[in-house]
């Protein structure tokens, strides 16, 4: 195992990314004015007398499931339906929403394509998502250090939100990560409008020994700002799913994004030395525990 | 078997039942996607001209899996009654398109001439109808079922009640449970889609659900949505089910991918004769939903809706207390917008009906749909218009495990009352008890799950 913690990263990161976001605190709004409505996105208990409001609230608080929250005839109270038609439009932002080109020029990530033309393909042929396209490939073969160790590919898939939000703190922390193991990194890339099975095609035109993809997932009313990342050792023909390591549910209400950088530094240290991935992986990991 | 056809000026050829099927369809994002459906819109109605003088005979000789390479096709013409059949074999699709929707003929009529018709004929008779056929259609036919409850009886709506949980707390369960009755929801089924397929951890929630209905006296069923083998073991190992649930597809190869086939689903339905809490006789909860063979690559050249049609008539081998359809479920790559969710939903339940089957509709979507709650209440709207039996209810019609959106409490309530349709007979009459319902409408105590608080202290 390498012999830097995740603690030392995480706290690494987080003094750098502290110095960054000290430069932006200038750009924050003013607070709001009065005649400015604040829409509360938090829960409160609807029911018109409740026989026992301490039974709600506890309720409520099982579970982030929308109970508890009242009705106006049979129907939902305007400010639960308001709630839900936001969750719902950022979810759908998430998923049609470019992520921003000047993002991608903030973090050095160069801007690569798969075969999608337009959303509509993207989201009706999944294979249009699975392969570069011509010029893609191309600027691949061009432009990217080859054999190096891992290659990192970072993809909107189904949430820009998901990538504009996690990159910032995911993608320098998995950097740093590798870095402090000695670990050769490829240029990172994006691709836009990618599904995870192109990452097969970006290792075999860099030859590296693994391939990671950080990937915004499908987003749910709850978030619409997870990603997953999917790494795979030396992909071919051959490979199935069951080879591919899953690591999800990356963003603030799961495992936070500096600390994941760090963790997949540390897998990928793993599945280096182990020379496999996914199911294989996880078998050869837990012989080694036992071990 | 006639293939081709002019329209004005054009020619139409086609080389294959299976062909015409696809073609037939509805626009779907799924089919095209397969690379099976219509290349332009003259060419669907062309198919459909063509599929109008099939008769049923040429249908029942061209399966569009062969009988010797698929237990779907297999179930399905072996529970078919020849002499029925062959006393309607030379109609045409058209014809029965007619049949169908003539005043003259009536449930019983379309019941007795469904015992004779294989799922493709049903799947090529919906390929011709449009909505408001598929509604008049489908309000022809209402069939009834019996687990603890009765299911489908005239003048009455179900719905299960679905409190999931993103890591199956029990207690947050139970929450949404008691929100859940308190809106009049789980006359169908109190039913949970577990996170964790362990038989520890299912067995876990069947328990705490039966005690739930036990200690409030609440007439329905419980299930945990868990696969069919997990919840076989949990049976075994001495958990309360009375509703055993499993995902169906319409090809063998598609069902092998669900780990199900029929062997496994008679010693399911054995066992829950033999073991299960409920009365019956019927005992089983099936899903099913176009697109599933298509995303997983199984789909064989047949097109969506026809592969659900012949998940009917596999289903109803083993007499299900329940089918709910999720059309829907699984995103644009198979249903791309709400209009497309919409007609399916509409046809499913039409095909559902037609084979006999006590019919539920889930109008889902997914965030990455171009589709959004307005669409969803209208499929809501249609289907229950044209009879429904049942549908979810879920939270606020937010998912919060499953990361999906279906009709809500409320809207259950609002299916109700907007048709002047009522809970379940042995469980209108528990509402009334606790005080939620009076003559069929919500009370001012309907909405509060802290009722529910009091016999607890």
């Amino acid at each position: 195992m390498g012999n830097v913690s995740i603690e030392e990263i995480v706290n690494q990161v987080l003094a750098e990314i502290e110095k960054k976001n000290g430069k932006q605190t200038v750009q924050k709004s003013s607070p709001p004015s009065k005649e400015t409505i604040v829409f509360s996105m938090d829960k409160k208990v609807g029911v018109d007398k409740p026989r026992k409001r301490e039974a709600i609230d506890k309720a409520q608080a099982a579970t982030p499931a929308r109970i508890g929250i009242g009705r106006a005839g049979t129907r939902m109270k305007t400010d639960s339906l308001l709630k839900f038609r936001i969750d719902h439009a950022a979810a759908q932002d998430a998923v049609f929403k470019d992520v921003s080109e000047d993002f991608l020029k903030e973090y050095g990530l160069p801007l690569l394509k798969t075969k999608a033309e337009s959303m509509e393909e993207y989201l009706m042929d999944l294979d249009s998502g699975r392969r570069l396209n011509e010029e893609s490939a191309e600027w691949i073969r061009r432009n990217c250090p080859k054999n190096r160790q891992v290659q990192i590919v970072v993809a909107d898939g189904l949430s820009s939100t998901a990538i504009e939000t996690n990159i910032p703190d995911l993608l320098p922390s998995l950097m740093q990560g590798l870095e402090l193991k000695n670990i050769t990194v490829g240029k990172p890339i994006f691709i836009k409008r990618g599904r995870v099975w192109v990452q097969d095609e970006v290792a075999s035109l860099v030859n590296c020994d693994v391939i990671i993809s950080l990937i915004g997932e499908r987003p749910g009313l709850a978030t619409a700002e997870s990603v997953s990342a999917y790494l795979v050792y030396r992909p071919s023909e051959k490979t199935v799913e069951a080879d591919r390591t899953v690591i999800s549910n990356i963003h603030k209400g799961g495992t936070p994004p500096v600390e994941a950088g760090a963790y997949l530094a540390d897998v990928l240290e793993e599945v280096l030395q182990l020379k496999v991935s996914g199911v294989k992986y996880a078998k050869a990991r837990h012989r080694s525990d036992v071990q | 078997m006639k293939l081709s056809c002019l329209i004005g000026k054009e020619h139409f050829t086609f080389s294959t039942l299976k062909e015409v099927m696809a073609k037939a369809s509805e626009e779907k994002s799924g089919d095209k996607m397969a690379g099976i459906a219509a290349g332009s819109s003259l060419e669907r109605a062309a198919a459909k001209v063509v599929l109008s003088r099939m008769t049923l005979e040429d249908i029942y000789e061209n399966p569009v899996i062969p009988y010797e390479e698929d237990e779907v096709t297999r179930i399905i013409y072996d529970d078919i009654n020849l002499h029925i059949y062959k006393s309607i074999s030379g109609w045409t699709i058209g014809e029965l398109r007619e049949y169908i929707l003539s005043h003259g003929n009536s449930q019983e009529d379309l019941l007795r001439i469904s015992r004779g018709l294989t799922s493709e004929m049903i799947a090529a008779v919906a390929k011709l109808m449009s909505s408001i056929d598929l509604v008049i259609a489908s309000q022809k036919i209402k069939v009834q079922a019996h687990c603890n409850t009765t299911i489908g009886e005239p003048g009455r709506l179900a719905f299960r009640c679905q409190p999931n949980h993103p890591i199956d707390n029990p207690e947050g369960i139970l929450a949404s449970i008691k929100e859940g009755l308190s809106y009049g929801s789980g006359d169908a089924v109190i039913g949970i889609n577990p996170n964790n397929d362990s038989v520890e951890s299912v067995s876990r929630l069947l328990h705490m659900s039966h005690e739930f209905m036990e200690k409030w006296g609440i007439p329905t069923q419980n299930c945990v949505l868990a696969h069919i083998t997990t919840q076989m073991q949990s049976l075994e190992k001495g958990a309360p089910v009375a509703l055993m649930f499993q995902s169906l597809a319409g090809t063998q190869e598609a069902n092998d991918d669900f780990g199900v086939n029929k062997e496994l689903l008679d010693q399911a339905l054995q066992l829950m004769i033999t073991r299960g809490t409920s009365t019956g006789p019927n005992v089983l909860y099936f899903e099913t939903g176009q697109g599933s063979e298509v995303s997983l690559d199984a789909h064989q050249g047949v097109d969506m809706q026809t592969l659900e049609a012949r998940t009917y008539g596999y289903a109803r081998h083993w007499k299900p207390f329940m089918v709910n359809n999720v059309s829907g479920f699984i995103g644009p790559e198979t249903l791309y917008d709400g209009r497309q969710v919409i007609r399916a939903d509409l046809e499913d339940l039409f095909m559902g009906k037609l084979h006999g089957l006590p019919m539920g509709i889930a109008p889902t979507y997914t965030n990455h749909m171009i589709a959004d709650q307005n669409d969803q209440e209208i499929a809501g709207m249609l289907t229950a218009l044209a009879g429904a039996n049942f549908y979810m209810g879920v939270p606020g019609g937010d998912d919060v495990m499953l990361s999906y959106q279906d009709t809500s409490y409320h809207d259950d309530a609002s299916l109700r009352e907007m048709l002047g349709l009522r809970p379940l007979r042995e469980f209108e009459k528990w509402l009334e008890k606790m005080g939620i319902m009076e003559n069929g409408r919500l009370t001012s105590r309907a909405g509060d799950l802290s009722i529910f608080d009091r016999r607890e202290l």
